[in-house]
């Protein structure tokens, strides 16, 4: 039975500028490099350019400054049709009017495979993604799920250098979302192929990607890999839009080299300075790095007590500010009125400069 | 994958550099007596003769030397075969060629006419010219459309919309072909409006006749007098406009969204006015409502009422125009009120929504596209009428008349029909940017790529009750108007001898079966095949022309779109009358000479019916997301593949919209036919109105019904060839419960 090989390539944009119009920047000058093999995941609030960037990936819009490369082509003048690059779309787009077989070997007939090889390669395509018996069906006739595989197997068969999606599991329920990301993943590492994902979702993206680009306004706010992203996060944006954050105002008294004497309120500790200087800064810390009860810390008053099931979930004030907590201890809940002290794990808090 | 776009570029390239040189040395450069179709010309002399030879052979004989720069860009492209698209000097070597052949093609053709030079100072600069030029013919032609499609493709290499070759060749083809038979004749025809009567340009002549009191006055408002003719036209245009609009809407609510039984028939019932040629509905109505009609007489010996005239003027012609063209705004509306998202209208449902709200809130906004096109196509063919003008106008004047009667009546006024023509422009064009701010850029998209399995809701009761009432009354109507016409042609003298008897269809269609085989005697047959064959060869061209220009509208972005679509319409806001007109003047004598040929006739149909294929596209186009031309475009097609496997398959009800309304428009038209029919090609209206100003009543409505049924069979014909498509929408509520 054929295979379905990778053919990944690497993407690198070189000082890319997208304007529309005059007036409007959607892209400024964003530099970008994508190793071969890895899923990148473009992450951000709505309007900061992740779905320009894509679509100028795939080549349906075309940068106004800049240059594109895929591996060491320079596709920046190159449309959608010419380019390596396979996008499995928001709605799916499948194409009402034919059948999941014919949806799926469309793309085979335009890059010269006979009847006998589209064939085969489309039935590997959908045997990849769990629907083999399918073939025959209208899109209509499919649930979500399985329109987004069919979407899926459509892009794969012509093993791309590039693979795009566009939000695809923004229509789908919670409980697939999870099923359906980790199915994606998994065909990424076995196929070795490069891909780009497009998200708002900050969950999904710590979950797939082999790094992630924050952006914010239509540029660059960090590069990472998502433990670099969310323990060590560059500024109290990137700290708030990857996971749950606390930003607390604290002082910096003094820092020597590497190391910065930070107080919040009564309570004084070192953390490393990050190059941030004397005066005013913020600590970004996760509420599951807050230790509840620690020996040396601040105090603080309970004011919520909320139970989701895995885990307590605190609101605790402090003379200096409201912070958000969490326990696995689910047993022994705190109540509300309670006075405890609050401490930082050793790994967590970061050094933020205000912005 | 497709390696590079080398490959794919050259086949085009080479392909029109070989039409270049085919249409140079092999096909007869000058319009052929007899047709090229007749093969005449290949035993008569070709390719030595004068009249058939190529243009090679005629520049080899020393003859038509203007011709010779031709050679400079016919070599040129030679140079770009081997480049690499990417160079610039690709695309500055066939932007070059293009553009210097296809001017020196305009120049010459329009400088050098039947008594050489066509212009004094011409002469006056070069001296005498001792050639003479006919008409180009499709040597000519070709070579036009090779420069073009060569020039097209400089502009695509240049990098014009991604350069995609297929997009720009298609917007330079429409642009030459509408520039060339919409604007050349237009323009032609209003400068005329500025011409004295010793054949010099004035304004004040222009405005004198402008601002006519027969044109403006307003005397029926005030007083007792007649209005001026624009009002008049004004007035009945917007009431038709609007009236069609609702009644369309109404019997596309009903075949869609109703448990009716008999919406098949009702379908069928729509259909029928557009099929008929227009002046019939009303003779049918003047049997029926006129001065010793039918009804009349029966209402006036009920009430003991005197009968009256009350049907001439602005109600028959009223009746007859909604009659005659809310079947048009059905089609439209129909793929529109299928197209709607089914599972938008379900949502609202979950969302409390009565049906009643639903309807209003959700679904008759997402018609709107659909909506506004159909008043604007009834706005326009109301303005454009003239057959029921012509019979049932009474005192009521409307410009298209008006137009018609200052060319053909006693006082030929070639300056007053422009100026008529002028008004009748501006109405239509307001309308066309009315309509334009109304519709805003708002999405409609509604066919999306997520196989939609939703059920379309059946109206709610309080609009489902009138919705069925009207449909049934004005079904009921029209039902009872064609019986009457069919009655009409087995009468043997209406009013004065009601016997039935087929005497006229004998006359018309007889057949004899001798030893020579079959003889056509019936006086109808020759303007019957010809119409026929006419309308067979421009009903296909129509669509195609339409749907393309549709497709560059709604999917495509470029510079001077704006432009682009209101010269694409421009020709449907014109009335046959116009068109007409200007085409006799436009085309009668070199560069184009098509006066008396079948081809005036197609291009009239062509450009005449261009724009409803282009409406129905644009309506059913707008409600397909665009993600699924992207995707197409990620999986390898171009532009060119994306619109064929894509997007066709998904218009096949604008597809057969077009196609129906074409052929039965090049039918059943008769206010351009009227100027353009020869001795040779006769066209079934204009004979018919011939038989009628003979008083020969019976024939002409005997011909006229052949005409209807003959068109029933090649809608039906059509209907089974271009089918539905499968997109999987389960049936509505409706047909499982019928």
């Amino acid at each position: 039975m054929t295979d379905i090989n990778s053919k990944a390539a690497t993407v690198s944009f070189r000082n890319v500028t997208k304007m529309y119009g005059s007036d409007v920047t959607a892209i400024d000058q964003i530099n970008l490099e994508i190793e071969a093999g890895k899923l990148v995941t473009l992450l951000g609030p709505s309007g900061c350019g992740k779905t320009t960037t894509l679509r100028m990936v795939a080549g349906l819009e075309m940068a106004t400054k800049g240059q594109i490369f895929i591996g060491d082509v320079d596709v920046t003048n190159l449309p959608a049709t010419d380019r390596d690059v396979s996008m499995v779309f928001q709605s799916y787009a499948l194409f009402p009017h034919m059948t999941v077989l014919e949806n799926v070997s469309y793309g085979l007939g335009f890059s010269g495979f006979n009847k006998v090889e589209t064939l085969e390669r489309a039935h590997a395509g959908l045997d990849l993604v769990g629907l083999k018996d399918y073939s025959e069906r209208l899109p209509s006739a499919l649930s979500g799920g399985q329109q987004q595989r069919v979407a899926v197997a459509r892009a794969l068969v012509l093993e791309p250098q590039v693979l795009l999606f566009d939000e695809p599991l923004s229509n789908l329920d919670a409980k697939l979302r999870r099923q359906v990301r980790e199915e994606i993943r998994e065909i990424q590492q076995n196929l070795g192929l490069t891909v780009v994902y497009v998200t708002h979702d900050q969950e999904e993206a710590l979950a797939v990607s082999d790094e992630i680009v924050v952006m914010r306004n239509a540029s660059i706010a960090q590069m990472g890999t998502p433990r670099q992203l969310y323990d060590t996060p560059a500024d109290a944006f990137v700290a708030d839009f990857i996971g749950e954050a606390n930003l607390l105002p604290c002082e910096v008294t003094a820092v020597n080299g590497e190391v910065a004497n930070v107080s919040l309120g009564d309570f004084h500790t070192t953390l490393p300075s990050r190059g941030v200087g004397q005066g005013a800064a913020i600590i970004a810390i996760r509420p599951s790095r807050l230790v509840i009860g620690a020996a040396e810390g601040f105090n603080a008053v309970v004011s919520k007590a909320t139970y989701v099931g895995s885990r307590m979930e605190y609101t605790l004030v402090s003379g200096f500010s409201t912070m958000f907590a969490v326990r696995d201890d689910v047993d022994n809940p705190l109540s509300i009125g309670q006075e405890i002290v609050v401490g930082f794990a050793q790994t967590g808090p970061v050094l933020l400069p205000v912005c | 994958m497709t390696t590079s776009t080398k490959t794919l570029s050259q086949p085009t390239l080479f392909l029109w550099i070989v039409v270049g040189w085919v249409s140079f040395l092999l096909l007869p450069w000058y319009l052929v007596d007899g047709g090229l179709f007749s093969g005449q010309w290949l035993v008569d002399g070709y390719p030595f003769d004068k009249n058939y030879a190529p243009a090679a052979f005629l520049i080899m004989q020393g003859e038509k030397l203007w011709l010779t720069p031709l050679l400079i860009p016919l070599i040129m492209p030679l140079f770009a075969f081997k480049r690499e698209k990417s160079d610039p000097l690709y695309a500055q070597i066939l932007i070059l060629t293009g553009a210097v052949g296809f001017s020196w093609l305009i120049i010459q053709g329009f400088s050098i006419g039947i008594r050489g030079w066509n212009y004094e100072w011409l002469s006056a600069l070069f001296g005498k010219l001792d050639g003479r030029q006919f008409g180009m013919g499709y040597g000519g032609l070709f070579l036009a459309s090779s420069f073009l499609f060569l020039l097209t493709q400089g502009i695509a290499a240049r990098g014009a919309i991604n350069g995609d070759v297929f997009v720009v060749g298609a917007i330079g083809f429409v642009l030459a072909i509408v520039g060339a038979f919409v604007f050349f004749p237009i323009v032609n025809m209003l400068l005329s409006a500025f011409i004295t009567e010793d054949g010099s340009y004035s304004f004040i002549v222009f405005a004198s006749k402008f601002f006519d009191d027969r044109l403006w006055g307003l005397s029926c408002v005030v007083g007792t007098g007649r209005c001026g003719v624009a009002w008049n036209s004004l007035f009945l245009a917007v009431c038709v406009g609007f009236l069609t609009t609702v009644l369309g809407l109404i019997f596309a609510l009903v075949v869609t969204r109703s448990g009716f039984r008999y919406r098949r028939a009702v379908r069928a019932l729509t259909i029928l006015p557009i099929i008929t040629p227009p002046f019939v509905i009303g003779l049918a109505l003047i049997l029926m409502f006129g001065l010793s009609g039918s009804i009349t007489q029966f209402f006036s010996d009920l009430f003991g009422l005197e009968p009256t005239r009350w049907l001439y003027g602005l109600p028959g012609l009223m009746i007859a125009q909604v009659l005659a063209y809310t079947p048009i705004a059905f089609l439209v509306l129909i793929g529109v009120v299928e197209g709607v998202s089914p599972s938008m209208e379900e949502a609202a449902q979950t969302l409390r929504a009565s049906r009643w709200q639903v309807f209003k809130t959700v679904s008759l906004p997402l018609m709107r596209p659909g909506l506004a096109n159909a008043f604007l196509l009834g706005f326009i063919e109301s303005m454009a009428d003239f057959g029921n003008p012509l019979i049932l106008g009474g005192n009521f004047d409307v410009l298209s008349t008006e137009i018609f009667f200052a060319i053909v009546g006693a006082q030929y006024d070639q300056g007053r029909a422009a100026v008529l023509a002028i008004v009748l422009l501006g109405f239509t064009l307001t309308a066309f940017f009315a309509q334009r701010k109304w519709l805003g850029k708002k999405s409609y998209t509604t066919v999306s790529g997520k196989g939609d399995s939703g059920v379309h809701p059946l109206m709610p009761r309080a609009l489902a009750i009138p919705v069925l009432a009207i449909a049934a009354i004005w079904s009921t109507f029209t039902v009872t108007i064609y019986g009457m016409i069919v009655y009409g042609s087995t009468v043997k003298l209406w009013g004065v001898d009601n016997t039935l008897t087929f005497k006229h269809y004998v006359t018309a269609f007889s057949v004899r079966i001798t030893e020579k085989g079959w003889q056509w005697t019936g006086s109808a047959w020759d303007s019957f095949w010809t119409t026929i064959q006419i309308a067979t060869i421009a009903a296909p061209l129509t669509a195609a022309v339409g749907l393309i220009t549709a497709y560059l509208l709604t999917r495509q972005s470029f510079r001077g779109k704006n432009a682009f679509e209101f010269g694409t319409m421009l020709s449907f806001a014109i009335p046959g009358t116009v068109i007409g007109v200007s085409y006799i003047l436009a085309f009668n004598v070199p560069p184009i000479e098509l006066t008396g040929t079948g081809a005036i006739l197609v291009i009239s149909f062509i450009f005449r019916n261009m724009p409803v294929g282009v409406r129905a596209g644009i309506a059913s186009m707008s409600q397909l997301d665009k993600s699924l031309d992207e995707s197409s475009l990620t999986l390898g097609a171009n532009s060119w593949q994306t619109f064929r496997k894509i997007i066709l398959p998904l218009l096949k009800p604008a597809i057969l919209a077009a196609l129906v309304y074409s052929f039965v428009r090049a039918m059943t038209a008769i206010s351009a036919v009227i100027f353009l029919v020869s001795a040779k090609y006769d066209m079934a209206t204009s004979y018919i109105i011939g038989r009628v100003e003979n008083n020969d009543y019976g024939l002409a409505i005997a011909y006229s019904t052949t005409l209807i049924f003959v068109m029933l069979l090649a809608v039906g014909l059509l209907q089974l060839l271009v089918g539905r498509t499968k997109i999987g929408r389960r049936d509505s509520a409706a047909k499982r419960k019928s």
